[in-house]
């Protein structure tokens, strides 16, 4: 028999009390976790999104940066457009690899789910976009055979909701032109699943926008200056630059501003349950301040009883956290579904990233705050005096 | 610090003062007494006459407020020295074993976790084997997986008894032992404390009420209101 033994008997003996502290100091380790988790999975997953985008840099005609930002992620309606002589102008600058000009229009679809809905349609030039993205691969199909042909390649998930494939006609609602499914691309995790292109010039012709765009995607040489680059477009008229980093940094921005609100919360929660765990180890010590008195005079040292006592608050918070980090790893897939359903932006990819090591940290840090407030209470304990110990529960 | 011979506890004119109130009460009064090896010294009384605080002092569990303690020859208080927590907790556990009227056993452990408590806090590695042949002596063997709500008064005791014998002590400090017992468990008690006297030369040194169960002792001292009226 060792002083654990004796500790874990002691935890058993008021099961439900025990059980509670352990729930709330699970709650804790549910809420630390879970909340990491999604910090870096947030992060990972928009940086992915960002990267597979195949350009570093967004030129768009001038408007609401968020919207811009938005258009470079999700894809939408621009909502002005630039001439296309811009295109070449950019792809002159010797910062400058490769660049692709790309069109996009909506059209409303009165077909489309119960009360219809708006379908976007993407223009892209044939001989540029295809090398900016070289991870697309093709399920079926490949790209458009003339730069203004009536043909269309689909997402992988643009496929399924039409329910087209290749060699089907797809209907332009509004200006009823049927276009020919010539490629179905395999799933790809990005904004580029669910969007249907088309060549360019075709995009331009049907909505009779002729010579405009609505973005320019840059692709920059590995020693370009991107400041300064960027520098450089500002100049051009009536032209706004997105950066990479600068979409990251909007869209983090808002996601921090509710991180802290959470973090916060969740630091209240570890506050309470420790709270919890003093109070129940205290109205432990409390309870049984006669039988430590005994141990005491059985031989018992003041460090042995603050040992013992200490033991129990161990044994509640690594338990109460080993549990809590289970199920904030086998719910984290319902809670990124959650998450992604309250969230007005969700990258795709998971939200939820729940590694090895915060698991460790987060167990470590909950039980290293439970042994601290461990502390009173086990001291608590260690002061009593043998005699005065048992005379107290028999007055 | 265990000697083979002589005595093992002294007290001299130790008093006890406790304060209720504005007032001042005298629990022990100059009392002054010794107790030797192997030997049996019953302390009894009236409720209130301080025979309990006597005990406390003489095991190092309370301090007198004037006189000296000594256990063998070390003194442990007087009015100069007092020793500190940790040297009492050693003294504690080297010579003493402690038997209460109310047991307390630990409920949730063990008849024989309870006697094996004590290892517990000295580290000792040989405990298992000291635990089965001090259940052995005390008849309650058969009972060691059991926890203390499922044992009799007596049997509860026992365990009690057990625990207080399991670090070999040159002195057993017993508060109403019997307390609790009926005439028959009462008996049995007694005759173990005899055996203990005999064979492992236990000093022992018992508060009782029960005047027929204090013919047991070799001794016999009586406190009325806190001093000796029956000298040692």
């Amino acid at each position: 028999m060792t002083i654990v033994h004796i500790a874990c008997k002691n935890l058993l003996r008021k099961k439900v009390r025990s059980l509670l502290t352990m729930f709330g100091i699970a709650l804790s380790a549910w809420v630390l976790i879970s909340l990491f988790g999604f910090n870096a999975g947030y992060e990972s997953s928009l940086n992915r999104d960002i990267d597979s985008l195949g350009y570093q840099v967004l030129v768009t005609a001038k408007g609401c940066p968020y919207e811009a930002a938005t258009l470079m992620l999700k894809g939408g309606t621009g909502l002005r457009y630039m001439p296309q002589r811009i295109a070449d102008a950019i792809a002159q600058e010797s910062e400058v690899e490769a660049v692709t000009a790309m069109l996009m229009h909506t059209v409303f679809d009165p077909n489309k789910g119960e009360s219809g809905g708006y379908s976007a349609y993407l223009g892209v030039d044939p001989t540029t976009f295809p090398k900016m993205k070289p991870f697309m691969e093709f399920m079926h199909g490949g790209w458009f055979t003339q730069p203004d042909a009536l043909e269309a390649v689909l997402g992988y998930e643009a496929a399924e909701l039409e329910q087209r494939e290749v060699g089907d006609l797809l209907l332009i609602t509004e200006k009823n032109i049927e276009v020919k499914v010539v490629g179905v691309l395999k799933r790809t995790g990005t904004q580029d699943d669910g969007t249907i292109f088309l060549p360019l010039r075709t995009v331009q012709q049907i909505f009779g926008v002729t010579d405009v765009l609505t973005g320019i995607g840059v692709k920059l040489k590995h020693e370009a200056d991107i400041t300064r680059f960027e520098e450089k477009m500002y100049r051009l008229p009536d032209v706004q630059v997105v950066t990479m980093s600068q979409v990251k940094q909007t869209i983090m921005t808002l996601v921090t501003t509710a991180k802290v609100i959470v973090l916060s919360i969740a630091l209240i929660a570890v506050l309470i349950s420790m709270t919890g765990v003093m109070n129940t180890v205290l109205m432990s010590v409390m309870e049984r301040r006669q039988e430590l008195g005994i141990l005491k005079a059985l031989g018992a040292t003041s460090l042995d009883i603050f040992m013992l006592i200490w033991l129990e608050t161990f044994v509640l918070c690594v338990l109460g956290s080993c549990f809590g980090a289970v199920v904030a790893v086998t719910t984290s897939a319902l809670t990124d579904m959650l998450v992604r359903n309250i969230l007005p932006y969700a990258p795709r990819g998971g939200l939820m990233q729940i590694s090895m090591p915060l698991v460790v940290m987060t167990v470590g840090t909950v039980t290293g705050i439970g042994l601290v407030s461990g502390i009173y209470p086990s001291w608590q304990a260690g002061r009593v005096r043998p005699l005065d110990a048992i005379r107290s529960q028999e007055e | 610090m265990p000697q083979q011979h002589g005595q093992v506890l002294t007290a001299e004119c130790v008093s006890k003062l406790y304060r209720r109130g504005s007032e001042q009460v005298a629990a022990l009064n100059d009392v002054s007494l010794t107790v030797n090896r192997g030997e049996i010294l019953a302390c009894v009384g009236p409720s209130g006459s301080g025979k309990t605080t006597l005990l406390n002092i003489l095991g190092c569990l309370e301090n007198p407020t004037s006189g000296r303690v000594k256990v063998y020859e070390q003194i442990i208080v007087d009015e100069k020295k007092r020793l500190s927590e940790w040297a009492l907790t050693k003294i504690r556990r080297q010579v003493f074993g402690y038997i209460f009227q109310k047991f307390y056993l630990i409920p949730t452990l063990t008849v024989s976790e309870n006697v094996m408590l004590p290892f517990v806090f000295y580290r000792k590695h040989d405990a298992p084997a000291d635990v089965d042949s001090i259940l052995r002596f005390v008849g309650i063997e058969h009972r060691k997986y059991h926890l203390p709500v499922q044992l009799s008064g007596g049997e509860m005791q026992r365990v009690a008894i057990a625990r207080a014998l399991v670090n070999k002590p040159s002195v057993l400090l017993a508060d109403e032992p019997t307390g609790s017992l009926d005439s028959t468990r009462t008996e049995e008690i007694g005759e173990l404390f005899k055996q203990l006297c005999r064979t492992e030369g236990i000093a022992i040194v018992l508060v009782t009420h029960n005047l027929h169960f204090a013919q047991i002792a070799d001794r016999i001292i009586e406190l009325r209101d806190g001093k000796l009226s029956r000298p040692s």
